[in-house]
Order: structure tokens, then sequence, then C-alpha cells
């Protein structure tokens, strides 16, 4: 299990990534810090940081969705004010102008996950006209076009893997 | 499965993630509360066991999302709903 120390220590690397993409952790310290814990322990077991408030596969493939910021992150703070574990919560809430409300599980289920990977995975097949291709990030909506997706999303620094051809 | 003992209310059990916040906070209501219950990390399972416990939790919250909240094999809180778990309990 993962010290206070290095506790701290990514706590306040979530908090300097976020602050520079116009993202915003919860100022709930200790209910935050918690969850950084679980981030680590599941980095731990996982190999990655999967969602402390869904149950992960250990599949990476199969818990990308999942990988925290998650694929639901930014829908989520839009509807409700933060994300589903509460990690991250919106500018308003952040300065305690209101409470975010309840966060419903938005992630779909095994089947409706499979037709949607059959789906994308068939977007990216499909012949286009354009000199590139248009990828998009899964988890913050950011468009490139060009050859193959960034390593790292400049917006939001999620891996390639959470790139989706858009057209 | 834990238990945490208490005033008898039924059974009460909680399928929770040991490194979810709300599940967190929702084993604190039901101790606060000071009613027994029974729990489980889901995540800390591993196996056939695991499995077990997934179709248990399936079947009362298909989503299979945390913490669910099952009273008396008859009424289900899916999240940390702080209302309807006192309600659900009679707390």
């Amino acid at each position: 299990m993962a010290g206070d120390g290095e506790v701290d220590y990514f706590m306040r690397d979530l908090d300097r990534e976020a602050e520079a993409g116009g993202y915003h952790l919860n100022p709930d310290r200790e209910f935050t810090r918690g969850l950084v814990r679980g981030l680590l322990a599941n980095r731990e077991r996982y190999g990655y940081i999967s969602c402390p408030c869904r149950l992960a596969s250990g599949n990476r493939e199969d818990d990308l969705d999942i990988i925290c910021p998650c694929d639901y992150r930014d829908p989520d703070l839009f509807d409700y004010g933060a994300c589903y574990c509460a990690l991250y919560v919106t500018a308003d809430v952040e300065a305690g102008m209101r409470a975010p409300d309840p966060v419903p599980e938005r992630r779909p289920g095994p089947a409706e996950r499979e037709r949607q990977k059959k789906e994308r995975a068939a977007a990216g097949a499909a012949p286009g006209d354009l000199k590139y291709p248009v990828w998009r990030c899964r988890v913050c909506g950011y468009l490139c076009a060009r050859g193959e997706p960034p390593e790292t999303c400049p917006i939001c620094r999620v891996p390639r893997d959470r790139f989706e051809r858009f057209m | 499965m834990q238990h945490v003992p208490g005033e008898d209310r039924g059974r009460v059990i909680l399928y929770a993630l040991s490194t979810c916040g709300w599940c967190a906070r929702t084993k604190e209501l039901l101790t606060d509360l000071g009613i027994g219950f029974s729990y489980v990390y889901v995540d800390l399972l591993g196996g056939e066991e695991r499995d077990r416990v997934v179709r248990e939790v399936e079947r009362w919250n298909p989503r299979l999302s945390f913490p669910t909240v099952v009273i008396n094999d008859a009424k289900v809180v899916v999240g940390f709903r702080e209302d309807e778990i006192r309600e659900a309990v009679g707390a």
C-alpha cells in the first residue's frame, strides 16, 4: 500500500496537471486523498490507475475507458459538477459556490461497450478522402489531423490509446 | 463477508470497493446508524468467489456499480444516497 508521502506527492502532481488543463481536484482534501490512495492501489495491482469507484477487470484494454481521467469525466462534470468518483469537480464546486449532484453510473454495460468498440474499429478502417485522418481524444475531445494520434494528449495528458478516429 | 454488529434491522448487505470514497462513506453511515450489517469488498475477491459475488450484485444492480446496499433481499439502494439508505433501514 502506498505511504502517505507517495499519496501526497501524487496528489500534488495530479493537482498541478489538472489546474494546467483547466480542471480542478475536489477541495475536500481528506476525501480526495482517499481517492488518490485508491488510484495508487489500482496502479499497484493492475498496472494502471483505473477509477477507484469502479470494478476493474484487470485487462487494460477492457478497462481503458475507466482509466483516470475516465472517458466519462467531462460529460459528468458538465451534468453534475463532479466526475463519478468525485476526484474532479467544476470550478464553482471547487469554489464552494454549490455542492455537486450525486453522479449516476454513465458507463455502458459490457455488451454495449463491445458494440461501441466494434463501431470505433469500423470508423478507423473506413476510407476517407481527407488528406489526414482526424483523431479525437475520448477523454477531453481534443481533435488533431495527422497520421497518428499524439503520444500524449496535449490537453488532458492521457496516452495515445485513448484516441479514436473521428473523421 | 465481514459483519459489523449492531441493532437488528434485518439482513443488510453492503457490496463495496476497498478503494472507493463513496463506499467508505456508506460504510461509515451504516456504522454511525448503529445497525448490524455485513459488507464485502468485491475488488479484493478473486476467482470463483468473485464471480459468484459479482453475479449476486448484478442480480440487484445490473450495472454492477458500487456501493450497492441490499436490505432484506428486497430493497436495494445504489450509490451513497444517504436519505434513501436511512429510510430503507428504518433509521
